[in-house]
């Protein structure tokens, strides 16, 4: 079987490689470019481990077709951070005990970029529905809920 | 196991491509094909996409709205022209399968999954569908009881008259987790009135058998009447008839059959 050849930008950097038919985003970025931010959960579009922003919009890389991802632009959980400084969502991640075992947490961050980039400042609802799509198994969300809201108020602070 | 990926500019170049192969499966959103393929289905040997933008067109008039089959639920939402669609929409999934998930692969979506084709059931719609022998508009019924063989050709786009007020439509998914999670029972009912009678009404249930169908003998009851307490009553109680809802996780048939005249009473009586 011949493989494809996919192009597209990842985290604001193009790049290029060869995918088998029929294979997956989410391999795609683990085994074709080795961004291991991405985690594969379910492979069923169920838990939202394998969260990404397929040109600022929050999609599922399990579920997407990796030659669909051609031309366009993929935003992970590795491009959040800025060089050494942790994107606001990170550290209130950190400093609200968002993470335990951290299986669900770049998922959890997409999800949580996708809101406050169209909505920087949400309600608690908001938030709750905005993660509805990520589980996590550690957490009883509370603290991830309360985290994303910290940073949506943090930014408001700075600005 | 690889499979071969064939993509085209247009939807009948993609719909020949279709029915000319067994192991051919359409590529709407992903939500069900990428499953498959991740779970190894080994039926699906080559996946066929579009990239035709007439598959993402929303057209609406002051009486009829058509939406293209590659139309996402997000982008519903987004439509405040489809501002009766946005509960069905919104009852599915999360964010990220809303962005994904479309109008089209919903009437493919087996149990617990497929609620917006229970309000597509409800609002009469039709499926544009293209075969090997041409394009032509099939009833959401017919479509439906035909789903199994309809596996060779492509749905185009679906079309149905647009609600009379916002009370005429209404819309319920029962479901174990919120804000997201499969559905126990969805129901969606479009009550037409006329002169202070309902005419024509039409009840459609989700996961309460093999797929969507209607509530003919809940229907039947309402007929005529004025929404009041009595025809209210008339139609909950014939509400199981005909049913045959399967066990799952979720629920087993037994409590399906239990519960669904009770939401159906709430939905008519348009209590939360």
């Amino acid at each position: 079987m011949t493989k494809t050849p996919l192009q597209f930008r990842h985290n604001g950097r193009d790049v290029a490689l060869f995918v088998d038919g029929g294979v997956n985003l989410l391999v795609a970025l683990r085994e074709g470019i080795g961004d291991m931010t991405p985690k594969f959960g379910c492979g069923q579009g169920g838990c939202g481990a394998c969260s990404v922003l397929i040109d600022g919009e929050l999609h599922l890389s399990c579920l997407t077709l990796a030659e669909a991802a051609n031309g366009r632009s993929i935003q992970t959980l590795d491009g959040l951070k800025d060089g050494p400084n942790l994107h606001p969502l990170q550290r209130a991640f950190m400093e609200q005990f968002a993470a335990q075992c951290g299986y669900c947490t770049p998922g959890m961050l997409m999800a949580a970029k996708a809101l406050l980039d169209r909505n920087p400042s949400p309600t608690r609802a908001e938030v709750v529905e905005a993660i509805s799509g990520n589980i996590c198994r550690c957490t009883g969300y509370e603290p991830i809920i309360n985290a994303v809201l910290a940073a949506a108020s943090g930014g408001r602070a700075r600005a | 196991m690889p499979v071969t990926v064939k993509t085209f500019g247009s939807a009948s170049e993609a719909a020949s491509a279709l029915s000319s192969e067994r192991g051919a499966r359409y590529l709407g959103g992903g939500t069900l094909i990428m499953r498959a393929l991740n779970e190894g289905d080994i039926a699906i040997s080559t996946v066929v996409r579009a990239t035709d933008q007439a598959l993402a067109r929303i057209d609406v008039t002051s009486s009829r709205i058509t939406i293209g089959a590659g139309v996402t639920f997000a982008k519903i939402l987004a439509e405040r022209e489809l501002a009766f669609l946005h509960a069905p929409a919104r009852s599915i999934g999360g964010p990220a399968v809303r962005n994904m998930g479309t109008v089209g692969g919903n009437l493919f979506a087996p149990n617990p999954y497929g609620d917006f084709t229970v309000a597509l059931l409800a609002l009469d719609a039709t499926v544009s569908v293209q075969g090997g022998l041409g394009a032509r508009d099939l009833p959401i019924e017919e479509f439906l009881q035909s789903r199994e063989r309809q596996s060779g050709a492509l749905v185009l786009a679906v079309a149905c008259q647009r609600p009379a007020s916002a009370e005429a439509f209404r819309y319920r998914k029962i479901a174990r987790i919120k804000p997201k999670g499969g559905s126990v029972i969805t129901l969606a009912a479009h009550l037409p009135v006329s002169g202070g009678r309902i005419t024509g009404a039409r009840i459609a249930l989700g996961s309460m058998a093999a797929m969507q169908i209607r509530a003919r003998a809940a229907e039947r009851a309402l007929e005529g009447r004025a929404l009041d307490e009595a025809a209210i009553n008339a139609a909950a109680a014939v509400a199981a008839e005909g049913v045959s809802p399967a066990d799952n996780a979720l629920g087993s048939g037994w409590y399906r059959r239990e519960i669904v005249g009770v939401h159906l009473r709430r939905l008519l009586s348009g209590l939360e």
